[in-house]
């Protein structure tokens, strides 16, 4: 909810998202500036990216991309140029890096390590066999079979 | 009147919910009969009067009462009564009595109708109950009261925020508060079965309902806001990984969880102690939700530091209910004991891997959310976490659910045969894959997101129907038997396979519109005609028009495809005059097929308008993935076996002997 009420500031500046002067003649370099523009955050908006912001700002940013595609630059020295000028902030994917290892090893890593919690645990449960099996006992199964038929 | 009424009523609710705490609890351990039975009146009357205090709250919104200070922030008297209405929950405030309103609802739920629990359990679970009762009826009186008068009232509100101003969104807070608070019940038994240190199939039998109901609500909550979203933010996103969406998904995926291990302790008295932690977790999720919701901590550190009290509150009833019941299972689960036995490959593997996949996508989503507020905490770093992140962390997850779902439903308790299963699925497997090639070859290569989604909901769509033709031996047997044996076929199974289905049926939409989507952005002027895919928009003309509390300017398109009109479009841009804010209101053209998305931009110099328009295929499936999603949840709940275990209460109840 509070997202929307955030919108509320965004929207108060009636410019909307990708304006038809911005985008480039040649499709091929225009579909790669939206590629990089969906991954690279608007930095007074909360948590969109300047692809889908109205704010002038965002529309800097997709003209800055679009100059940068144009000179001549890869995507990545593109997003580099950006984040050298803006900070890691402005990557809606964080970087690859130590300092964010925790973060693209979480799931993996719980994967692991819950999978073979998982298989112990099955595991143990497939050989337990000498364990009585705690299923009803005569009088609740009757009742149980009263219940079915009810 | 009615404000201090209100106000006047909250405070005795809490005033109630404190010995309802500690009386019922202190019988169940001491066996005292009438000690316990207080929790029935006890829990029924914080009901009437938290319900007292919502009814006055919406009757100062209904009747425009700007003395309260809560009214006049969000509320307008040329507003159209639904919204009025809806504008209750609107705010922070309003939210917060939705959110005891509920709960409370579903304690008295409890106390009316939980007649067949053991009454020391219902004791328990009511006591519980008032514990989260209490700590949010506190932190409505203390930190958040939405009863408070002005000294001056105004002549009038400042209205709400137009975006909320639509029937989408209307109904999108209750559902998910439903939701979220629904899954307090699961928290309650859970807490309440680790004080009993007993767990069997009759807890699952009542925490399954719950869990089950909750999870309806929360799924048709998130629909309803994704839809919303996708028809009123202006540009067809529907889902944005925003930490608010996360908020809820989290639960979401919790119950999920929660409610297909539920299935295991039910049937086969196996899963007790994990199924206890995903209760005590889903809705401890939830009220991270609230949390990350109410205090604006994602948002910005400084936001939270700023305007702490609230913020510090609830970060304390966090500590107290996680922390808490966390302890309580570690002193407590080992009592637990499941001593059911089954092999590597049976239906109860099958669901610890739906259990550890989703819990592991819920923790991903966790960490993605939460990370910009470790990094900054941490080493100082500032790091945003968005849609691309989640797209690649949390997607795999689901691509090897859906891979392993359409098996592991059919696999048999106890033990299983692989071979055997596979059997009727081998040639759906094919299918799948050649679909999915087919797909690849006709979009002639690139991304593999269509291909890959394609070939999973086929195979999970068609998996989920296949299980059931097995099960009513379709084609195996003749065709009357086939039909004697789906009317006998338990309505859970029906409600299973309509879930599969729409899990199904949500891939397909997503991938497709991920995949395929045409997008066009250009200057129109009147009378112009442009292409777009196959068809052909022409921009007839704008009009002014005038709402009941906005003014627009309405475009008008018509739509044609090989020449012919086949639909006028009316997409508007809005003004509401007393925020002085302007919306966009897409118009869409939809069917099964695809939509074709018109937006109305800004009036340009040289007299046209930026128009955007896109046609985005098979979105409609989305939707109706959500909604067969929550109808086989309907089924499940309305199954036989949780009916006669509520009409059996009668006659089992002289039965029961005393303890």
């Amino acid at each position: 909810m509070l997202k929307y009420l955030l919108l509320i500031v965004m929207l108060a500046t009636p410019v909307m998202a990708v304006q038809p002067d911005e985008i480039l003649a040649d499709p091929v370099m225009e579909a790669r500036a939206r590629d990089i523009s969906k991954g690279l955050r608007c930095l007074v908006c909360r948590n969109e990216n300047i692809d889908d912001s109205n704010a002038e700002l965002a529309r800097d940013l997709r003209l800055l991309v679009r100059e940068r595609l144009v000179a001549g630059d890869t995507d990545q020295e593109v997003e580099d140029f950006v984040v050298e000028r803006y900070g890691e902030y402005v990557l809606l994917k964080p970087m690859f890096s130590l300092s964010n290892a925790m973060l693209w090893f979480a799931g993996p890593a719980l994967l692991i390590v819950g999978g073979w919690i998982s298989l112990v645990f099955i595991r143990r449960r497939s050989t337990g066999a000498a364990l009585p099996e705690e299923g009803l006992t005569a009088d609740e199964q009757a009742k149980l079979d009263a219940l079915l038929r009810g | 009147m009615t404000a201090e009424l209100g106000h006047f009523a909250l405070i005795l609710a809490f005033a109630i919910s404190i010995p309802q705490i500690i009386i019922p609890m202190i019988g169940a351990h001491k066996g005292w009969n009438d000690w316990m039975r207080f929790a029935t009146p006890a829990a029924i009357a914080q009901f009437l009067l938290v319900g007292v205090a919502f009814a006055m709250l919406t009757t100062a919104f209904v009747t425009s009462d700007f003395s309260v200070r809560l009214v006049a922030a969000n509320s307008h008297s040329a507003k159209p009564m639904l919204y009025k209405v809806t504008g209750v929950w609107a705010n922070h405030e309003g939210s917060m009595l939705l959110w005891i309103t509920i709960l409370t609802l579903f304690g008295a739920t409890i106390a009316v109708w939980g007649r067949n629990l053991p009454p020391s359990l219902k004791a328990r679970v009511l006591s519980v109950q008032s514990m989260v009762g209490a700590a949010f009826l506190a932190f409505i009186l203390f930190t958040s009261n939405p009863f408070t008068r002005l000294g001056q009232p105004p002549v009038d509100g400042n209205g709400l925020n137009p975006l909320l101003q639509d029937p989408g969104l209307a109904f999108h807070p209750p559902f998910l508060y439903l939701g979220y608070v629904g899954l307090s019940m699961a928290f309650s038994f859970a807490v309440a079965a680790l004080i009993e240190g007993k767990v069997d199939a009759a807890w699952a039998r009542w925490v399954r309902p719950w869990t089950l109901a909750a999870w309806i609500f929360l799924t048709i909550g998130i629909g309803l806001g994704s839809w919303w979203a996708y028809y009123e933010l202006g540009w067809g996103g529907w889902w944005f990984w925003d930490p608010v969406e996360n908020a809820s998904f989290m639960p979401w995926l919790m119950a999920t969880a929660l409610l297909h291990s539920a299935i295991v302790v039910e049937k086969r008295n196996a899963l007790k102690s994990w199924t206890v932690l995903l209760a005590i977790l889903a809705f401890s999720f939830s009220l991270i939700g609230t949390f990350i919701v109410r205090s604006g901590v994602i948002t910005s550190v400084h936001a939270f530091a700023n305007d702490p009290e609230r913020g510090v509150f609830i970060l304390v009833i966090l500590a107290v209910a996680i922390g808490g019941a966390l302890t309580l299972y570690a002193l407590r689960a080992t009592q637990l004991k499941s001593t059911a036995v089954f092999g590597l490959v049976s239906r109860e593997s099958g669901l610890v891997m739906n259990n550890l996949l989703l819990s592991v996508a819920a923790a991903v989503v966790f960490v993605g959310t939460i990370w910009p507020l470790v990094a900054e905490i941490t080493t100082g770093a500032k790091v945003s976490v968005g849609a691309p992140f989640f797209n690649i962390a949390f997607t795999p997850f689901m691509v090897v659910l859906a891979m392993i779902l359409p098996i592991a439903a059919m696999l048999p308790w106890k033990r299983g045969d692989l071979k055997r299963t596979m059997q009727p699925l081998w040639g759906i497997a094919a299918l799948s894959v050649a679909l999915g090639a087919a797909v690849w070859v006709m979009q002639t290569g690139g991304r593999m997101l269509a291909p890959v989604g394609l070939t999973l909901a086929f195979w999970v769509v068609v998996g989920a129907m296949a299980d059931v033709a097995v099960r009513v031996k379709l084609g195996k047997a003749s065709l009357p038997e086939s039909l004697r044996r789906s009317r006998n076929l338990p309505r859970a199974d029906w409600g299973k396979m309509f879930s599969h289905i729409g899990f199904g049926l949500m891939i397909f939409g997503i991938s497709a519109i991920m995949s395929w989507e045409v997008e066009d952005i250009r200057v129109a002027k009147i009378g112009d005609t442009f292409p777009l895919q196959a068809y052909e928009i022409r921009f007839d003309g704008v009009k002014g028009i005038q709402g009941p509390n906005y003014t627009a300017a309405r475009g008008e398109f018509t739509l044609f495809k090989d020449r012919v009109e086949i639909a006028k479009l009316y997409p508007e841009k809005r003004n509401y005059p007393v925020q002085s804010m302007p919306t966009s209101e897409a118009a869409i053209d939809q069917n099964l097929l695809r939509d074709v998305y018109v937006v109305l931009g800004d009036r340009q110099n040289d007299g046209g308008w930026a128009v955007r328009s896109y046609v985005k295929p098979f979105t409609n499936w989305i939707w109706i993935g959500v909604f067969t999603l929550s109808f086989g949840g309907l089924l499940s709940i309305t199954d036989r076996r949780y009916r006669v275990a509520s009409a059996a209460r009668k006659s089992t109840m002289s039965a029961v002997p005393a303890e």
